[in-house]
């Protein structure tokens, strides 16, 4: 395959001229000194808009009752790639599976919503956020209580704008 | 009128040591604000918004700096020749600060006790005393560069000496032609006369004012003269070892530098606090306060007043601050020059141009005098034309490529990339 060059036509350094160019450019930056228009987001103030589709801090869902939705089957520990779910599972008087223990670790977290995607009871969700800083590194492993406390919106995993994609 | 005398007495110490703190404070508070500016002004011109968390505006933002840099970790690097390296940012420092004290800076401030001046010092020599001041900044950068045992930091401070050299002869000849026009060296004087003229010296010398803006750019090391800096080539130059208030120290005094330039700018082609009109006209002649002089010889004298002095130091301030805009302004739209344009500007546009128009302007200035024209109105047009002339012919001579081909342009070669043939497609 021929390599393609791009050929600038610039003109003989004999012919240009810089006060012209200097000039143009000075009137060039003196436009943009007095446009009003300014493309900085005001961030804390002024929040950005997520994508349906944005992945971020996972929540759980849950039932009126106030019960995890969870029913401990083990899929997203087994599919998670990055390996950041740890889950021990436990069955009440009824015989109802639960979880005992439902940890994510957002660090180790990839974000690639495969919990979400796999979860039969639809529980586990990545969820339109990401402000999740903290202190201390242990503050990032999220346990079942803090999951189920979040109530950002959850993320949609295909087009909302394109039925087929479902 | 008795109340028209000078200040004296116990008062004028008193007055004197009121307009030090005074004006020092104020030169250091600006200069700590235009580095504010200088961000947000960067920040407009990238259709950012600049720095507006710290205080309303982003308004404490200089104080949050200072803050920052006093708490820093200081560096002292090992090799470093330890005595020089900390004297270097006092060496830069000072003399960037002191240079403010010889310029006016509003119309003189009538009192019960006298009339003071608004200037601190109105020594004899003037410009002669910026120029000196001015020229010691340099020993500080150099100084820098070299203590720091750095080679980034010593090839900054080998370029600052250089460029220094090279720029003040130009500036030194642009400023001939506002030295022959005022007769005098004081900046009081040259204020005085441009009243007198009734325009400010930037028609009559319009050339000798481009290539003075030029020349005082690459005197206070900004874009696009800031070779001793330029962050691409050489880190940070002459500061590269520098940190904490030390580093600040540097910033700081560029930045004063920069409002001494743009102060005596304004007062040397602006008319410095000198306002449209002649109300505002005063200057000490033979110990009276005179406002100018009357059909006979006569001086009229002057009649200050504090709102005068207001409004002319507002008119000042307006002046200095357009020239700080233009600083920042030129400074984010033009590119750095290579070191060899510096030079090629400096020694082969600059310098014989401002050597010509001295003796353009001279002569012009010999010609009107033996032609009996008195001073005013009409001297400064028939001055305004033979500079206008100087002028466009500059920019005629400067328009085709002169300044910035180099070395490629200089030996006639044709070095375009239309040149350089394509590789011929591969075959298969």
């Amino acid at each position: 395959m021929a390599i393609s060059v791009k050929v600038m036509n610039r003109p003989d350094p004999e012919h240009t001229s810089y006060l012209r160019a200097a000039l143009s450019g000075m009137a060039l930056t003196f436009r943009h000194l007095v446009n009003p228009t300014k493309v900085t987001q005001q961030y804390p103030e002024e929040l950005t808009n997520l994508s349906p589709r944005w992945r971020g801090t996972h929540r759980m869902e849950v039932h009126a009752d106030g019960r995890p939705k969870c029913v401990a089957c083990g899929l997203c520990p087994t599919v998670c790639p990055a390996n950041c779910i740890r889950l021990v599972g436990g069955e009440d008087d009824q015989g109802n599976r639960y979880p005992i223990v439902y940890e994510i670790d957002e660090f180790r977290c990839i974000f690639c919503g495969m919990c979400q995607e796999v979860c039969p009871v639809e529980a586990i969700h990545v969820g339109q956020h990401f402000e999740n800083a903290e202190y201390t590194r242990g503050r990032f492993v999220y346990d079942l209580d803090r999951l189920m406390e979040q109530d950002h919106p959850t993320t949609l995993l295909w087009d909302p704008s394109d039925p087929s994609s479902e | 009128m008795g109340s028209l005398q000078p200040i004296s007495g116990p008062w004028a110490l008193i007055a004197m040591s009121l307009k030090v703190t005074i004006i020092f404070g104020v030169v250091v508070v600006v200069v700590a604000f235009s580095t504010l500016a200088e961000r947000r002004v960067a920040a407009w011109i990238q259709d950012r918004r600049g720095p507006n968390r710290v205080g309303p505006f982003g308004l404490l933002q200089p104080v949050a700096d200072g803050i920052k840099n006093l708490l820093k970790e200081e560096t002292l690097p090992a090799t470093a020749s330890k005595a020089f390296f900390v004297l270097a940012p006092m060496f830069v420092l000072v003399p960037s600060l002191v240079t403010f004290a010889v310029i006016p800076i509003a119309a003189p401030l009538p009192t019960p006790a006298g009339v003071v001046d608004m200037i601190i010092a109105d020594i004899p020599i003037g410009i002669l005393y910026v120029l000196a001041f001015s020229s010691l900044a340099v020993y500080g950068v150099v100084l820098g560069g070299w203590a720091s045992n750095n080679k980034y930091a010593f090839l900054g401070g080998l370029r600052a000496s250089a460029q220094m050299v090279s720029y003040e002869v130009a500036l030194g000849l642009s400023l001939i032609t506002v030295l022959m026009m005022s007769g005098n060296v004081t900046l009081t004087e040259v204020v005085w006369q441009q009243q007198q003229l009734g325009m400010w010296f930037v028609f009559p010398l319009s050339l000798a004012f481009i290539l003075f803006v030029v020349s005082a750019f690459a005197e206070t090391n900004r874009l696009p003269f800031d070779m001793p800096e330029a962050e691409s080539e050489l880190v940070t130059g002459y500061h590269t070892e520098y940190s904490a208030m030390k580093f600040s120290a540097f910033i700081i005094s560029e930045f004063g530098h920069m409002v001494t330039a743009s102060a005596l700018m304004a007062t040397l082609f602006l008319g410095g606090w000198d306002l449209p009109g002649t109300w505002d006209d005063a200057f000490w002649h033979e110990g009276q306060l005179i406002s100018g002089f009357a059909q006979d010889g006569g001086a009229i004298l002057a009649n200050p007043a504090w709102w005068k002095t207001v409004l002319t130091f507002g008119g000042f301030a307006v002046k200095t601050s357009f020239f700080m805009l233009l600083y920042m302004w030129v400074r984010w739209t033009l590119p750095r020059f290579r070191y060899d344009q510096v030079m090629a500007l400096g020694w082969k546009v600059m310098l014989p141009t401002a050597l010509a128009y001295a003796m353009l302007v001279g002569g012009a200035i010999l010609v009107l005098d033996e032609l009996g024209v008195p001073w005013g109105f009409w001297y400064g047009l028939a001055l305004t034309g033979v500079s206008g002339a100087a002028t466009v012919g500059f920019m005629f001579f400067l328009d085709r490529g002169r300044t910035i081909i180099g070395a490629a342009g200089q030996s006639r070669q044709k070095v375009s990339i239309m040149s350089i043939s394509q590789p011929a497609p591969a075959g298969d």
